[in-house]
């Protein structure tokens, strides 16, 4: 086996979950995958009326998990839902849960949170599976070493229905990412750093590595973080091969591996790692230390810069659909081109989502608030309410509250606006969520996507600012 | 889902980039039933000021954009969420093909499990179909050309999609027809991996 194995040519860690997956393959390029998990939330009530459409059922319960999270309050927990078209679509997903026989994390469940906090938290997320969920953020789940993609309604309908999906193969990128960070800076900049680098649709058609001594150092926490953004980038998933970090992460978790199936899982999970002299469609190498804190200034994730730069002048673009597209969006964002990214001044901050809702951002954002006043109001909504639990018996809710911020339940909350928690129109928001679109978090709503450590720079300084010279002494 | 191989109507021009899921519908309109039709919100407020009115200078909102069918448009568009709402309000909204430099690729699937075509061309192509339209454009699947005045412009599309749109297929039949394979693989890989299936958790 070993001899014959060694004759294979070696293979990337993405080559080896695809392989792991292909039940068939067609002539014309497509496959059919099978499908470890699915997860499915209140949103994904078009799938499930088109299942009901055909008179069809889910094929394995068990491999399906649900959460109530795009569109749940965040406040008035354990009140009854005041808007209809919200309360009727939660109430969908239980009657749904209940009639197919899946497990749901509802919205009374003490594990209730984001779908791509509550995947992982629970154990559900593991090395070496398949993962859907009509969520483009679906990618987080990479970080541990899954091949994890976001899919349509039409395409949940077909996992429900069959447990597989049909996938052309995609291009393998490679980001490789040097050195150490350095303190004040995060996965979150790493990401914003790249996608700046290529554009937001610069992976498009790729699966992600990431990989290098800087990704080897980020908690799960962090890998989840810089997995998450893959999307921000066009790509189709991001990875991180499974190590010590990622199961030491897993161990206990309530849905991992049970002891008698533990060694068998890490010996697959080890497995997983990029052949030495594996082939990428795409390299892309980072230093680490060359990556400084970064705010986005316009309306795509692609407009990003250090907080040190200025805001793009218009005047100065190469071409001139480059300069009519930064005209374009320093009008959405009222702002003017040339001036320092450093002397915005904010209205207000956010810090949630599942790109930094998890304890560790909370934990980065506390230690630039504890003992400071925020200048501008601000709502923080843990990524689920275990990680609010956490927070809450480590003492950080107080330091929010006392800073001033208003301390709320878990759901997808002001990243998207869904359930009522947006930005008014012309407001301005420091956040720590993943995309800056126009009208994201509300109508004329204007983001600044960051870290959590500078969104609570922002929120104590009352504009934009560098996260570093506050952490003085605190890191 | 009916298939198509050629189509041909009125193609309009919208010269931006990063068109994304949340301008070509925003999340609040999501909950309506899809029974109601969601062309009425597509690209909502981008063409609608904060009183709901449209506004005269968007390209959708002329009179020359009346029953138009094939959009003309920049780089990346339909990145961001997953939402296949952007697909319908397309689709509800009159379209049958879109045609820029690059796509989302969750949009693209979405696009396609939902009849509408997402037209791969070059940058200089798309400036050039820019400039020429608004314009009747003929869309050829078979030919993979979209023509339009004198040009005849290339665009690239996965041949499984291309299939797709042509016969209409429903993903769903196809793959029951692989049934059997399903379960030897299911079976297959439960006795290789069996931590790949979790145990259920009480409460």
């Amino acid at each position: 086996m070993n001899a014959l194995r060694s004759m294979k040519a070696p293979r990337a860690l993405f080559d080896k979950l695809w392989d792991a997956h292909e039940i068939h393959r067609r002539d014309d390029g497509g496959s059919l995958l099978w499908v470890d998990r699915h997860f499915v939330h209140e949103g994904s009530h078009h799938a499930f009326r088109k299942i009901a459409e055909r008179g069809q059922g889910v094929a394995e319960p068990r491999l399906t998990f649900g959460v109530a999270d795009h569109y749940v309050p965040t406040r008035g927990r354990g009140l009854r839902i005041a808007d209809p078209a919200i309360a009727r679509m939660v109430e969908t997903l239980s009657k749904n849960a209940a009639e197919h026989g899946f497990k749901l994390f509802g919205l009374d469940d003490p594990r209730q949170g984001i779908v791509h906090v509550v995947g992982p938290e629970q154990g559900i997320t593991l090395p070496g599976l398949l993962i859907n969920c009509g969520d483009s953020h679906t990618s987080t789940h990479g970080a541990f070493g899954a091949y994890a993609f976001g899919v349509g309604a039409t395409e949940v309908a077909h996992v429900l229905a069959t447990q597989t999906i049909w996938q052309k193969k995609p291009r393998r990128m490679l980001i490789r990412v040097d050195g150490k960070l350095l303190p004040g800076v995060s996965a979150k900049d790493i990401a914003l750093n790249w996608i700046a680098r290529l554009g937001a649709d610069g992976a498009r058609g790729c699966a992600i590595e990431y990989a290098g001594e800087a990704v080897r150092a980020l908690s799960m926490e962090g890998r989840m973080t810089l997995c998450n953004l893959s999307i921000e980038g066009g790509g189709r998933c991001g990875m991180v091969a499974p190590d010590e970090t990622t199961f030491a992460y897993l161990k206990g978790r309530p849905y991992a591996p049970p002891a008698h199936l533990w060694d068998v899982a890490i010996a697959d999970w080890a497995a997983l790692a990029t052949d030495d002299g594996a082939e990428f469609d795409r390299e892309v190498s980072l230093h680490a230390d060359e990556i400084a804190p970064i705010v986005t200034w316009g309306t795509s994730p692609e407009d990003a810069l250090p907080i040190t730069a200025s805001v793009p002048d218009p005047a100065t673009a190469a071409t001139e659909s480059d300069a009519q597209r930064i005209r374009a969006a320093l009008s959405y964002m009222g702002l003017k081109g040339g001036a320092p990214l450093e002397r915005i001044a904010v209205d207000q901050v956010f810090i949630g989502s599942c790109t930094n809702g998890r304890i560790e951002d909370l934990r980065a954002a506390a230690s630039v608030l504890a003992g400071r006043k925020a200048k501008v109001p601000g709502l923080v909504s843990p990524g689920s309410s275990l990680v609010k639990a956490q927070a809450e018996q480590e003492g950080l809710d107080r330091i929010f509250v006392e800073a001033g911020l208003e301390w709320a339940a878990s759901g997808c909350s002001m990243c998207v606006g869904m359930n009522g928690d947006i930005v008014a129109p012309g407001m301005r928001c420091a956040s720590t969520t993943n995309r800056n679109f126009r009208g994201r978090q509300g109508p004329g709503a204007r983001t600044h996507l960051m870290s959590p450590a500078m969104v609570a720079a922002a929120a104590v300084t009352g504009h934009l600012a560098d996260v570093r010279p506050m952490l003085a002494g605190r890191i | 889902m009916a298939g198509w191989t050629m189509h041909e109507g009125l193609a309009i021009a919208l010269p931006l980039e990063n068109i994304d899921t949340d301008q070509l519908i925003p999340a609040r309109f999501m909950s309506t039933p899809r029974s109601e039709g969601y062309g009425k919100f597509l690209m909502h407020d981008m063409r609608r000021d904060a009183d709901g009115g449209l506004k005269p200078d968007h390209p959708l909102n002329g009179p020359e954009a009346a029953g138009a069918s094939v959009m003309i448009t920049r780089r990346n568009f339909g990145g961001g969420s997953s939402r296949e709402a952007a697909a319908y309000a397309l689709v509800d909204g009159g379209f049958r093909a879109v045609v820029a430099p690059s796509f989302g690729d969750i949009f693209s699937s979405n696009a396609v499990n939902n009849g509408l075509l997402p037209a791969r061309v070059s940058e200089e192509d798309a400036e050039a179909l820019l400039a020429a339209a608004p314009g009747q454009a003929i869309v050829d699947l078979d030919a993979s050309v979209v023509r339009m005045g004198g040009l005849v412009v290339p665009f690239e599309l996965d041949p499984v999609w291309r299939l797709k749109l042509i016969n209409g297929w429903d993903d769903i039949d196809l793959t029951r027809s692989h049934a059997q394979e399903i379960a030897d693989f299911a079976k297959a890989r439960r006795a290789a991996s069996p931590w790949v299936w979790p145990e259920p958790v009480s409460g």
